[in-house]
């Protein structure tokens, strides 16, 4: 089922992202498979009652891949799935970058990287300070880690012991000008967050089975959690894995044709899986 | 000679007070001693977060906590709160329209000693061309009593400027009411219309009374809110007294004169002047001594009002 969801959601974030003719495709790929065990698995939040206090957060600290999440909300039933596909048109409310006060399901606004994680530490920390139960998730880009603000919000987390916050790092290796280790190398990632005080664990982002065994143990963890997530950028589209290029560019009719077919193969094989 | 205190005092005790009815966190970032959140803190420190010197986190940890749902204020001295996270600021705080106070200390010149990296003269240029913020600079205790209860009952951001040191009480609290958005006439006049803002009040009360003494009958008007600012009274003073003298202890760029000359511009021009800080970084000294080195005093409203006058 989780294969499933996924592979929509790439379909759409790379459909939408055409009829956009801009936007990021290559880091909302490489998500898919954590949005789909979040927003299908694992996050309590209903379509029915956005707004709900208790309901579970989640905030995408690397905005620019909201074509993952506008998905992955549209599938779970925020808004009509129609609607993906005016993404950045003048008048949508689906904007380039996540905006809370338009786009029904989105719990924080997004885009200027850094910020977004500290934004999800304070949701941590008003729900621990307010006797709340709920949990915050969040997505980091591997480059995103450049930013100081998040090892000003490691700190902060840590110190907090907001065991309530999950962050995942997109570690997908590249960033708008190329690798991360060659633009400025933000490794070890891993042990950057140990040393500030978090529990870890790296993984394989694409690997449903790691994923929900890392959040398991996340939640039973007295610290933040980050989830280092090996993954792919732009994986599911040929021309697009692996490559730098594929960052912040929509593909142009013919590549949009080839993508989804490789999209919708993808997504048939796995439905087949699914009812085999 | 009036009582002095500092507007940082009054805010820190007026947070003390109305934590014990209203549910809201207060933020700092290592300086509570000095922004004076530290009596809140000590009285509620369950709801006291003291971030460490990291203000950029801070902006954005207090709309995620608003976001959740509750209410906060986050200090420091406003060279850092506004100047060093004006982009978790916009961001975070003011594109999403988040109910985050953003309460800053050490505004302006009388910072003092410390000198010009710490003294901040384009704060309220900086909030006010920021969508969705609204923008106070209290004069007194008094007044910034007032101002903190109407920010905390306004849900939306806020940018209070609060200031180091003690100034004279110009308000009395049995009587002052306090609307945002909204200029305190505090006296009538007929040939000059003088706009003050903060800590500015004082002196041109003062200048009124020399101006008296050249045969000049100065209106004083407060204007505590610089966004949104009061148009209505603006264009009405400007209309009654055909000159206009802008006061406020900020560059002359940006803040309460630019705001004054746009919207006579737009009703009713008129002649005016500015007195502020003229586009120059502070110095080191005591903010008594910087208030008259850059005529930010009652002297310097006088001379540039009979100017403005041709008298």
């Amino acid at each position: 089922m989780l294969a499933e969801k996924a592979a929509e959601i790439r379909k759409l974030a790379v459909d939408a992202i055409y009829h956009a003719k801009s936007g990021h495709p290559g880091g909302s790929l490489s998500i898919a498979e954590i949005m789909a065990y979040l927003y299908f698995k694992e996050m309590k939040v209903d379509a029915a009652n956005p707004a709900d206090p208790e309901r579970d957060r989640f905030v995408l600290s690397k905005g620019h891949c909201c074509p993952a999440l506008y998905a992955a909300l549209a599938m779970k039933g925020f808004f009509p799935k129609e609607d993906l596909n005016t993404l950045r048109h003048l008048g949508s409310y689906l904007s380039g970058h996540p905006d809370m006060k338009n786009v029904p399901g989105v719990d924080m606004s997004t885009g200027s990287l850094g910020q977004g994680i500290s934004a999800a530490a304070g949701m941590a920390l008003a729900g621990k300070r307010n006797g709340k139960s709920y949990r915050v998730f969040s997505i980091l880009g591997d480059g995103e880690c450049q930013e100081g603000q998040v090892w000003e919000a490691a700190m902060f987390s840590a110190h907090y012991k907001l065991d309530n916050l999950i962050a995942f790092v997109d570690f997908n290796h590249l960033q708008i000008d190329g690798d991360v280790r060659d633009v400025m190398n933000p490794t070890p990632i891993d042990k950057k967050f140990e040393a500030f005080g978090w529990y870890v664990q790296c993984i394989d982002g694409h690997d449903f089975a790691q994923i929900e065994e890392a959040v398991a143990n996340a939640c039973k963890s007295d610290r933040p959690s980050a989830i280092v997530c090996t993954t792919v950028k732009g994986k599911g589209v040929s021309f697009m894995e692996d490559n730098y290029g594929w960052h912040g560019k929509a593909p142009k009719a013919e590549e949009y044709e080839i993508a989804m077919n490789e999209l919708n193969a993808a997504l048939a094989a796995a439905k087949e899986a699914n009812n085999g | 000679m009036a009582e002095r205190i500092a507007t940082r005092v009054a805010y820190g005790k007026t947070l003390a007070a109305l934590g014990e009815t209203r549910h809201f966190f207060v933020m700092d970032a290592d300086l509570s001693g000095s922004t004076q959140t530290a009596i809140f803190g000590k009285k509620f420190p369950d709801r006291f977060i003291n971030c460490g010197i990291a203000e950029a986190n801070m902006i954005s940890a207090a709309a995620g906590i608003a976001a959740a749902g509750t209410p906060v204020f986050c200090s420091s001295f406003a060279m850092f709160a506004c100047g060093r996270a004006y982009e978790q600021i916009r961001n975070s705080v003011a594109y999403p329209k988040l109910n985050v106070k953003i309460c800053a200390s050490h505004g302006g010149i009388t910072v003092g000693e410390d000198g010009a990296t710490h003294q901040y003269c384009e704060d309220l240029a900086v909030m006010r061309a920021t969508p969705n913020m609204v923008v106070v600079n209290p004069a007194d205790a008094t007044e910034t009593v007032k101002a903190i209860e109407a920010i905390l009952d306004y849900d939306g951001p806020v940018y209070c400027r609060l200031g180091r040191f003690a100034v004279p009480v110009v308000f009395d609290p049995a009587t002052y009411k306090f609307e945002l958005g909204k200029g305190n006439v505090l006296a009538d006049g007929k040939d000059v219309a003088i706009f003050a803002t903060g800590i500015m009040n004082a002196a041109a009360l003062e200048a009124r009374e020399q101006l008296k003494a050249h045969g000049v009958d100065a209106a004083i008007i407060d204007i505590h809110t610089i966004k949104p600012i009061d148009r209505d009274l603006i264009a009405h003073y400007a209309a009654k007294t055909g000159a206009v003298v802008t006061v406020e202890e900020h560059n002359i760029i940006g803040g309460l004169g630019s705001a004054v000359a746009e919207v006579l511009a737009e009703t009713v021009p008129t002649k005016m002047a500015r007195v502020g800080i003229e586009d120059v970084f502070g110095t080191s000294a005591s903010a008594e001594v910087l208030l008259d080195y850059y005529k930010l005093n009652a002297q310097g409203i006088v001379e540039k009002t009979l100017k403005l006058l041709g008298k």
